[in-house]
């Protein structure tokens, strides 16, 4: 397959979500979400009730999958930074690892100076809880340890979702 | 790939929608949008032109209920039909757990049909899947209208390996729901079989 499967686990759930909520604080930023390459929303902080955070994931994804398409066309790698810059909130998007993106919304409280600085560090926390986590997942598929809650499911389950 | 959060307790996967320029995919997810429950479904988001051709993707995310205790979530997406978008069409395979071929029955289309069906074919293999192995399904779309083939002549063509298929009308809805369930089926029974 392409891509590992993503999976992620209640310790590194919360060692993620400590370091977003510091960004958060550090970067007086209003919400912050990271965002799997595939579109797929991992986690967000601040007011998020306040944002489709589902629709933004999603479309963060294809904008970085399309800027990604104009770095090969280029000769680039990828594009690791985005910036969006609206009359009051801003977008500052990264990707983190190679794998993950990082999304933060801010505005005229905190400066994209700011913003790129603490990013910056929290990337490369980031970084290695999800080098960790990929790991762990690789290990727990070696060794047949999957504990995954699928493997029993019947028929009568999948159709039920659907009655 | 499927993404599955142990700690919210949800697996997320993905659907692609595939097919030749007006085949009806958006109508597809429009349909699906319409006739699904306001608290099951997100907002539908479509980057189209003016036109309402669809110029990048569009976007419905669906929650369908729980398995064993996980909130099951589809996202369920198109590509651009058109030919001279490819490159926007590979970007949204990626991470793809499950494909619809919508087809347009009619007979003036087969081409495009075959066309894109190939096109599906080489962007998978760019990123690493096999059509084959994937969950994959058929619609025949635009039963409806007066020039369409019959469903064998379809199948013979787009269809060789008897993946599962479907006659569908999608502006009334016809075959839209059946063509979902049986991807999503496949999905989950994949993910069942740890794959």
């Amino acid at each position: 397959m392409a891509n590992p499967q993503m999976v992620m686990y209640d310790e590194e759930f919360k060692q993620i979500n400590s370091v977003i909520e510091k960004l958060l604080k550090e970067a007086n930023a209003k919400v912050i979400f990271l965002v799997d390459k595939n579109g797929q929303l991992i986690s967000g902080v601040g007011e998020t009730e306040r944002f489709d955070t589902t629709s933004l994931a999603s479309l963060t994804a294809g904008n970085i999958a399309a800027t990604g398409g104009m770095a090969k066309l280029i000769g680039e790698k990828e594009f690791s930074i985005l910036f969006h810059e609206g009359e009051k909130d801003n977008l500052h998007i990264s990707i983190v690892g190679g794998r993950v993106i990082l999304v933060v919304l801010f505005d005229s409280r905190s400066s994209l100076g700011l913003v790129r600085l603490r990013v910056k560090k929290a990337s490369d926390e980031l970084t290695i809880i999800f080098g960790g986590l990929l790991k762990k997942a690789e290990e727990k598929e070696k060794s047949g340890d999957t504990d995954f809650p699928f493997a029993e499911i019947t028929d009568d389950d999948i159709d039920n979702l659907f009655s | 790939m499927s993404f599955i959060n142990y700690a919210s307790r949800e697996i997320n996967c993905k659907i692609v929608y595939y097919g030749p320029g007006l085949c009806g995919k958006t109508t597809n997810l429009q349909f699906v949008y319409q006739k699904t429950a306001p608290d099951a479904k997100g907002k539908m988001i479509s980057l189209a032109t003016e036109t309402e051709r669809t110029l990048f993707f569009d976007f419905l995310p669906l929650a369908l209920g729980e398995i064993r205790g996980f909130k099951t979530r589809f996202h369920l997406y198109t590509v651009p039909g058109q030919v001279f978008y490819d490159a926007s069409r590979k970007l949204i395979l990626k991470g793809v757990d499950g494909v619809v071929f919508v087809a347009d029955s009619q007979e003036e289309r087969m081409d495009a049909n075959i066309e894109s069906l190939e096109n599906l074919r080489v962007n998978l293999q760019e990123q690493g899947y096999e059509l084959d192995k994937l969950p994959f399904v058929v619609q025949y779309n635009k039963r409806d209208l007066p020039s369409v083939l019959p469903v064998d002549n379809l199948r013979k063509e787009l269809n060789p390996t008897n993946v599962p298929d479907f006659e569908a009308c999608a502006t009334t809805g016809e075959g839209v729901f059946e063509t979902l369930k049986a991807v999503a089926k496949l999905i989950l029974v994949d993910l069942k079989q740890g794959k």
